[in-house]
């Protein structure tokens, strides 16, 4: 094996076989499920027991219309407000004091209890009372079938947004599903460039000051230690990735399934509709496994996929290289900071820049910042659910890569003399010297 | 004489000051050569560019007679003077990757350390990290490391730091072994003593500049004082001064009675024997020694007498 192969293969087993890589490979789906449908559970949950509430109508008119509910069961009130406020019992949940015509005076009902109200019951019982009062006022008005004409002209529009692709056909599109499809995918590059890259300069870092590097060094090109440690733990990061779309994939099939989808299905209608969206046959499935298939029909995973691991490959060569330039030139974590602190403002730049990009995908900030290497791996997350035109996506591309070559280049130099100086910290102006050194 | 390495006036300037200054020495195979220097005097930087770590400026390094090659490294053992090693690693792992970096095959660099291990008498430790053993264990630990691949010139940057006298000894045991079986090496250290100890050769560097060089041997005698101790017993206990046409007397202490301990300087051109044989009439010598500098004086000779050049 070459030699930088050896050292890849060091870098990747070394940190693929740690404890909290596995932890966080397979956690991290599973809690993100958890975020989404722990809650949704939750709320499905309903409480069993049926909530009595008394009714003291005044008016008369008001109380006989009220039906009870699953939740919620009316009793008429025989006595007064303060007999159940001083009930020991507490088995009437709450009072419902009606003290004049509503139509006069909305302010006329109240409900009191112990305990605070929860939402759902205040709007339930509002919403009856809010019911009767349209109906009499409706009916106030002496028109025959007034009502009925009411519900009549109530009608929607579902309106659906269609994009004319360059072919000639017509595709589905949704704006929200392409918006958090670009959000979800600008955080993750984010975090990984970030993250990974953090883990390439904590590598360089730690041996040099473990003092290996001598030892390295005495046996390798130090471009070759770079570029091996640099392509290890890109692969690294790249095997999460693809862990965590695999472990989704399989999270969200078997939700699908527990919701009542046929997961087959759907992924069969998946795979034609990525295939040819026209052969679609219409009407098969239920409901909600169209809903997802129309969505990942809008979205063009494969695209979309292919996209987002080629700038993840650009622009972590390109910061990975430079946080190893950093980290070989400082030999101490404090010492750090001041070169880190303009590539973190940078990235994060790039990640507001992204999120204001969802407003405008196409507006002059997003056109250029995913155009300009240094926040276009970021940005370009957010318009790329938007179709973009190709010539823009392949400028960028090219664009990026150019330029993480060139930060190789230079960072693999400054790389070479700064991982055997110890002692003062260099100033930047020294590093940028650096360069020019012969080997 | 064959020289396993030689450097040809190489030159390396450092943006602020000139840490070697054509620079030429010539390593004999088979021998163990000590490169000597005071902190800072441009050893490290030599032995970086014989290892290609970095590039001289100018001038040449031939090795095993040809001008140095990259593939050269893997013959080039090197043990640097700030030890370090993967902390989180397992030994016998960290080990293997190691001496495949330096060109031996996983299997082959397997067997290698197994009898190393076992040599040492080590083997226990293969599957611990590194941090879990003591830094004499580690200091073992990276020798092994240093030799694994068999190269044919070991640089040894003060290898006996950090060990025991009984760890210490034996790795100067395993040292004199590596020479017998035909290894080269460079031996850089502080420590006079076990210069004269195990080295054949030396270069001492002062101040980017080779300022002496040669055999051991051959420097000794270089700085020879002349100057002779003698123990002489007479019987009426009285000696007139020893100043005459083949020496001079420098000064005398009366021990008890008629014994003298006199230090003369002799004459360069006089031989020892002529001055044995003058010293016998005089009474019945004792001893008789000649003073010759230890490396240690001659270190600081040498060094106290090369006055700053750069500054």
């Amino acid at each position: 094996m070459s030699k930088i192969g050896l050292i890849i293969k060091r870098e990747y087993v070394q940190r693929v076989s740690k404890k909290s890589f596995l932890l966080l490979t397979f956690l991290t789906p599973v809690l993100f499920a958890a975020l989404v449908f722990v809650p949704l559970w939750l709320s499905s949950i309903k409480g069993d027991e049926v909530k009595k509430i008394a009714v003291l109508d005044s008016v008369g008119k008001y109380a006989p219309l009220l039906q009870n509910t699953e939740e919620i069961e009316f009793v008429s009130a025989d006595g007064d407000m303060e007999s159940y406020r001083n009930d020991p019992d507490k088995e009437i949940y709450a009072f419902l004091s009606i003290t004049g015509d509503l139509l006069q005076n909305p302010k006329a009902a109240v409900l009191y209890s112990q305990k605070q109200i929860p939402m759902s019951i205040k709007d339930k019982v509002a919403s009856q009372l809010n019911e009767m009062l349209r109906d009499e006022k409706l009916a106030s008005f002496n028109i025959p079938n007034l009502k009925n004409i009411i519900e009549e002209s109530k009608v929607s529009c579902d309106l659906q947004t269609i994009k004319w692709e360059e072919d000639g056909s017509a595709n589905t599109t949704s704006a929200e599903v392409a918006s958090i499809a670009g959000f979800v995918l600008t955080f993750l590059i984010y975090m990984f460039i970030m993250i990974y890259g953090a883990m390439v300069m904590q590598g360089v870092m730690e041996e040099k000051t473990n003092r290996i590097m001598e030892v390295m060094v005495s046996s390798v090109r130090p471009f070759d230690l770079m570029m091996g440690k640099i392509i290890g733990i890109g692969m690294v990061g790249l095997t999460q990735v693809f862990l965590w779309a695999i472990l989704t994939t399989v999270l969200l099939m078997g939700a699908m399934f527990l919701l009542g989808g046929d997961p087959a299905q759907t992924a069969d209608m998946v795979a034609a509709s990525q295939m040819n969206p026209a052969a679609l046959p219409a009407g098969v499935g239920n409901p909600t496994a169209l809903k997802l298939q129309e969505i990942l029909n809008s979205i063009q995973i494969t695209q979309l996929s292919i996209n987002f691991v080629l700038y993840f490959i650009g622009g972590y060569l390109m910061y990975a290289s430079l946080f190893a330039a950093i980290g070989s030139a400082v030999d101490q974590q404090e010492d750090s900071s001041q070169f880190m602190s303009p590539m973190m403002i940078l990235m994060v730049f790039a990640l507001y820049a992204g999120i204001y990009s969802v407003e405008n995908p196409d507006g002059p900030l997003a056109f250029w910042c995913s155009l300009i290497p240094l926040t276009s791996p970021i940005v370009m997350m957010v318009r790329l659910p938007f179709d973009i035109p190709v010539w823009e996506n392949l400028l960028s591309l090219v664009l990026l890569f150019g330029t993480a070559i060139a930060c190789v280049w230079v960072s693999g130099k400054i790389y070479r003399v700064g991982i055997l100086m110890y002692g003062k910290k260099p100033g930047v102006m020294e590093i940028l010297r650096w360069i020019n050194y012969k080997g | 004489m064959e020289y396993l390495l030689e450097t040809q006036d190489v030159v390396k300037q450092y943006a602020s000051h000139l840490a070697l200054d054509k620079v030429s020495v010539q390593v004999p195979e088979g021998k163990i050569f000590g490169l000597l220097g005071p902190n800072g005097a441009g050893k490290t930087t030599l032995i970086r560019i014989i290892n290609r770590i970095t590039a001289p400026d100018s001038g040449e390094v031939f090795f095993d007679g040809h001008p140095s090659r990259p593939e050269d490294i893997y013959q080039i053992g090197y043990l640097p003077e700030e030890r370090g090693l993967y902390k989180k690693m397992k030994v016998g792992e960290q080990a293997i990757y190691l001496a495949q970096l330096k060109g031996l095959s996983y299997k082959e660099a397997r067997q290698r350390l197994q009898y190393w291990f076992e040599k040492f008498d080590i083997m226990p430790w293969w599957n611990k990290k590194l941090e879990e053993l003591s830094k004499g264990m580690q200091q073992k630990v990276q020798f092994v490391i240093t030799v694994i691949h068999a190269p044919k010139l070991l640089i040894l940057d003060e290898p006996f730091s950090g060990f025991d006298p009984v760890n210490a000894d034996r790795l100067k045991q395993e040292i004199l072994e590596l020479k017998e079986k035909g290894h080269t090496i460079i031996f850089s250290t502080h420590n006079m003593a076990s210069v004269e100890e195990i080295c054949d050769h030396i270069a001492l560097i002062n101040h980017s500049h080779v300022v002496l060089k040669g055999s051991v041997h051959e420097v000794r005698n270089q700085f020879k004082t002349h100057r002779y101790h003698i123990r002489i017993q007479t019987p009426d206990g009285n000696i007139p001064p020893l100043d005459g046409p083949l020496c001079s007397e420098l000064s005398r202490v009366q021990d008890d009675g008629h014994i003298y301990n006199i230090c003369i300087k002799k004459r360069p051109e006089a031989s020892n024997s002529d001055l044995l044989r003058e010293l016998c009439g005089r009474g019945e010598i004792l001893s008789f020694s000649e003073e010759v500098p230890s490396m240690h004086d001659i270190f600081i000779q040498v060094v106290s007498n090369n006055p700053t050049n750069a500054e």
